[in-house]
């Protein structure tokens, strides 16, 4: 649990406790996904997403979850990735968004 | 008397010209187009004041009227080369100089390459040079003519961008944007203005008080995120696809204007002249010999550099960058500096 | 007619022979049901005498090796077809001169027991049948020869990169080798004692007996390693990249007659796997290796990484960096199914193979009326290429056909790009909403502007409509007069996507539209050789940076002939080559949309 103490309750599961989090599946992501170091969250792979159109899946906000050790319901999110590749050819920092989304999986499951 | 050719008649060449003239030196200007100051001819008002751009061409246009100064227009320089035998002195197109400014300046990122956002294809996205001559017109209408209910800029058009080879930041865009927001809110107050962002980099005076009143008087509204594709409706207005990446949802708009910040890239005379002279830094831009302490001399000795043929930079920056590389040519020579008005 | 070193030699084929049957058996019995199917149908059918064309051709004559390179092939054939036929003429020469029969071994050693066993007679035209068993023991030499030239300087052959051999394999190939300089130097020994032979034994056996070395013990030692040789070959075959040779065989004898490989490994995988020769010409044409100089991921090895248990941990990372352009797969001497095997390893390694699939917010998509229309289907990717959905639509205008854009506002991908990882159940549920979607509207006819959708349409889909690519759908309306463009002298320079090229097989429908609207020029790497341009969605591995070296070598092929223009088919080449921003790039669409003619 974290260390400050508001002196009041805060439910721990509406923060992103960044001392408490469990970080390492997104250090051994970085590590099978080295592009993911460039990525700026600017969006645009959602913006493209041929799944998003029609679905609530984020792709952007499901990284960022994932890098920030909140994995709850991301299993089910990923699913929903149709593969199609949009996301790649639109992002300006050239992170290789597909190869994220195999390997998130890959990572979910190994634990 | 010396003799100095500047290449590029743009605000740091004309600058240029303008102090070696009045110190003594005879300069021949270069300028491939038949009028000088191409890229501000288009321009409405600049930042961060509103000034009209008509009014800095002109007194631009002023320092170039002195008797050492003698402009060569319509002339695209084809042979820069150093002299052989007399190692420091240069040739140009058959010429010959003690010394060479190269301010040849930039070219705006072709906005046809980002095929995705239909430039070109649909008839209501424009760049942002476009939405400068409409201003300057003072007219801005829609694909049918009619007064735009919405306008829509995004940023980032041809920098920052991976895909466009330009990873650079071209610095302007952001405050342009803003500028131009607010001169759009001005002209049509009932029209809503957004403008989509990566990141707002207000870093000069003033910039960021602009991006504050943007929003406090002219109600233009900010939306964090990247536009990835446009598409044309059947009334002739552009549908877009974005997401809110700080509420975490797409967004879908639908726009009558689209307006693409494009970016600066080194120009092809730029590109052509500095490959000649083996002075060719990233992205085509000439390379400076050190970013700190000699920022306007290059690797070859007396062919100095100045404006944003070396990288994107301001009106004010590429007029200054053009007095410090004459003021390095007066230097080396030990000329000795007269003050007039 | 015997002696006491012929054993090793008829244990080694008695263990051969044992050895093969059992695993054949084995494969057989595990083939899929439909496979089952398929071979019991055709079992006795007509297409026998094609395989067997096949197998003349390929297996020992090496014809598409040598289409490549003449070298390479003649080493190939002359190994193959030389060996088959020193054995065929030899069992000719053992019949013929022993009419009372004779052991089958005696056809190997009949220049060993031909001077000492009263079996062994003379017969007409028995000088002309050693010379020719010579003739063809100098063409098979010739050809170790080469093999051995191929080892230190591989250039002349048309190889760059050869295949790293296992230990196993080595110790046969070192085998084999000795076989035949061992059967020259026997057969040679035997001759300088005895004189018998043809031109070519007997002069090594002048030679033998010049330098005194024409000794019954040496001729012994040397008929004893000769058989030895034969014996270790023989043994290791089924075990090393040798089975190729009988396998290759039945593969075509099996392909031949409509056997596929499914989605999953089956006895027939087990058929490919062994039937690869370990040749290594899939490592010299693939862009991994060729632009990447990463030559370890290639099919060879990937087979390699099924075949061997121990290997198998490192078939996943081997399969994923594979840009699936097929260009190996055309180059396959034995035409092994590289990118379906590939795509099983892919299936196996994925982990989300399993899960549910997530797509029930398919069901959301409605159907549409479009009776009487064409089904547009733009593809995922031609959202970021809107010039080339514009062009298509005006081309439809233009030629008075009503369509219906499916995929305009919302798009379900064509399910290919799951396939190619290995995810095909879940490609399935993709397939099954378009195809429904399709077949539910009514349209005439399916034409789409993406190779990769157009292979999954025309491949995986089974509609009832036709379907065409853009392209092809241009050329259709040129030559009927519905679309009438203006001749043009832009000089073109086309580029061959992987998939509608290798993939699909169309190389001319587009070639006849760009003949019709500009100057088509020729490049050097075209049609089935045509380079990868770099982006693709088999590779989930490779960085831009090497993507852009893929493209870089794929554009200066482009760029040769000096073109003002390059056309593609194929928004993902189109989108990579304009990253480039050498010259104009534009679809096919494009150019003809500019060309057109109002009447």
């Amino acid at each position: 649990m974290s260390a400050t103490d508001f002196g009041f309750t805060i439910s721990t599961t509406r923060i992103v406790d960044f001392d408490a989090a469990n970080r390492q599946r997104y250090e051994e992501l970085l590590s099978r996904v080295p592009s993911y170091k460039y990525c700026i969250a600017c969006g645009n792979c959602t913006a493209t997403c041929t799944a998003g159109g029609m679905t609530g899946f984020n792709i952007r906000a499901t990284h960022l979850k994932f890098s920030r050790g909140q994995y709850e319901g991301l299993a089910d999110e990923l699913n929903k990735c149709m593969l199609c590749g949009k996301c790649v050819l639109v992002c300006p920092r050239g992170v290789n968004t597909r190869a994220l989304i195999v390997n998130m999986r890959k990572l979910l499951e190994e634990s | 008397m010396k003799t100095i050719a500047v290449i590029g008649a743009g605000p740091a060449g004309i600058e240029a010209a303008s102090v070696m003239a009045r110190q003594g030196c005879k300069v021949d200007l270069y300028e491939k187009q038949e009028e000088p100051l191409c890229n501000i001819r288009d321009k409405a008002l600049l930042f961060p004041n509103f000034e009209k751009a008509d009014t800095i061409a002109e007194a631009l246009l002023q320092k170039l009227r002195h008797e050492n100064i003698s402009l060569i227009s319509g002339h695209e320089v084809q042979q820069l080369e150093r002299n052989k035998g007399k190692e420091s002195s240069w040739t140009v197109d058959g010429r010959q100089y003690d010394a060479v400014i190269l301010a040849s300046g930039y070219t705006p990122f072709d906005a046809h390459r980002k095929e995705e956002l239909g430039y070109g294809i649909y008839a209501g996205v424009h760049t942002s040079l476009d939405m400068e001559r409409m201003l300057r017109e003072g007219r801005i209408v829609n694909s049918i003519g009619d007064k735009p209910r919405r306008v829509v800029f995004l940023q980032c058009v041809g920098s920052r961008d991976e895909k466009t080879g330009n990873h650079y930041c071209s610095k302007l865009c952001c405050v342009t944007a803003v500028k131009q927001a607010i001169e759009v809110s001005k002209m049509l107050p009932d029209t809503e203005v957004y403008i989509f962002y990566m990141d707002l980099r207000m870093w000069g005076q003033h910039f960021e008080e602009l991006y504050r009143s943007a929003q406090e008087v002219y109600g233009v509204k900010f939306v964090r995120g990247r536009i990835s594709e446009a598409a044309g409706t059947y009334d002739g207005r552009v549908q877009i696809k974005a997401e809110d990446t700080l509420l975490g949802l797409p967004l879908r708009i639908t726009t009558d204007l689209l307006v693409l910040m494009v970016g600066m890239e080194a120009s092809d005379g730029t590109r052509k002249l500095s490959q000649m002279c083996g002075i060719c830094g990233e992205y085509g831009f000439v390379q400076s010999s050190d970013p700190h302490l000699n920022d306007n001399s290059t690797l070859a000795p007396n062919l100095l550099a100045a404006g944003a043929c070396k990288r994107p930079m301001t009106l004010t920056d590429a007029i200054n960058d053009g007095r410090s590389a004459a003021c390095e040519i007066l230097c080396s020579y030990s000329l000795p500096l007269v003050f007039n008005s | 007619m015997f002696d006491i070193f012929v054993l090793p030699f008829c244990a080694g084929v008695v263990a051969l022979l044992a050895v093969s049957l059992m695993k054949y058996i084995r494969w057989i019995n595990s083939f899929s049901k439909r496979q089952q199917i398929t071979i019991r149908r055709n079992i006795l059918s007509i297409k026998i005498l094609p395989a067997i064309w096949e197998m003349f051709r390929e297996c020992l004559l090496h014809w598409r090796i040598t289409q490549r390179n003449l070298l390479l092939g003649y080493m190939h054939r002359s190994l193959a077809f030389g060996w088959f036929l020193l054995i065929v003429v030899g069992f000719v020469q053992a019949l013929m001169a022993c009419p009372g029969g004779h052991p089958f071994y005696a056809a190997i050693f009949f220049n060993y027991f031909e001077p000492r066993s009263e079996r062994i007679v003379e017969f007409a035209h028995s000088q002309q049948i050693a010379t020719l068993m010579d003739v063809l023991l100098l063409y098979v030499l010739s050809g170790l020869f080469l093999a051995m030239l191929k080892k230190v300087w591989s250039k002349p052959l048309g190889m760059k990169r050869t295949t790293k051999h296992n230990l196993t394999d080595r110790i046969a190939k070192f085998s084999l080798w000795c076989i035949f300089p061992l059967r020259l130097l026997a057969e040679g020994a035997t001759s300088s004692i005895y004189g018998n032979g043809g031109f070519l034994v007997r002069w090594v056996g002048t030679v033998i007996a010049a330098i005194g070395l024409d000794s019954a013990e040496i001729e012994y030692l040397l008929w004893v390693l000769y058989s030895l040789a034969l014996g270790t070959f023989f043994t290791l075959m089924p075990f090393t990249r040798y089975m190729h040779i009988f396998t290759e065989v039945f593969l075509i004898y099996f392909r031949k007659n409509g056997v596929i490989e499914g989605n999953k490994p089956s006895g027939y995988t087990k058929f490919e796997l062994s039937a690869c020769s370990r040749c290594g010409i899939c490592i010299d044409h693939c862009p991994v290796n060729r632009e990447l100089g990463i030559s370890n991921t290639q099919g060879v090895y990937l087979l390699q990484t099924i075949r061997n248990k121990d290997l198998w941990h490192r078939a996943e990372q081997i399969a994923a960096n594979c840009m699936v352009c097929d260009r190996c797969q055309v180059e396959c001497p034995v035409g092994i199914d590289l990118a379906t095997i590939r795509r099983q390893v892919r299936s196996e390694a994925h982990t989300a193979i399993d899960k549910p699939v997530g797509y029930n917010y398919l069901e959301r998509v409605h159907p549409f009326n479009a009776i009487g229309r064409i089904a547009y289907f733009g593809g995922c990717m031609s959202h970021l290429t809107p010039g080339i959905t514009s062009a298509m639509e005006q081309i439809f205008k233009a030629a008075g056909q009503p369509y219906w854009y499916m995929d305009k506002e919302q798009s379900i991908c064509c399910g290919r790009p799951l396939l190619q990882q290995g995810l095909v159940k879940q490609a399935e549920v993709l397939r099954r909403k378009n195809r429904d979607m399709i077949t539910r509207s009514g349209a005439t006819m399916l034409v789409t502007s993406c190779p990769i959708c157009y292979q999954s349409f025309v491949k995986e889909y089974q509609l009832s409509i036709k379907v065409m690519h853009h392209t092809e759908y241009i050329d259709m309306l040129l030559r009927s007069g519905k679309l009438k463009v203006k001749a043009g002298s832009e000089r073109i320079a086309y580029h061959d996507p992987c998939e509608l090229g290798r993939g699909c097989g169309i190389y001319q429908a587009p070639r006849d539209v760009l003949g019709s609207v500009g100057t088509l020029l020729k490049t050097k790497e075209e049609r089935a050789n045509s380079l990868c341009c770099g982006y693709n969605l088999g590779n989930i591995s490779i960085s831009t940076d090497q993507q852009q070296l893929v493209r870089d070598a794929a554009l200066g092929n482009l760029l040769a002939p000096n073109p003002d223009t390059i056309a593609t088919a194929c928004p993902m080449c189109k989108r990579s080559f304009a990253r480039a921003n050498a010259i104009p790039v534009k679809d096919i669409a494009e150019i003809v949309a500019d060309s057109l003619v109002q009447d």
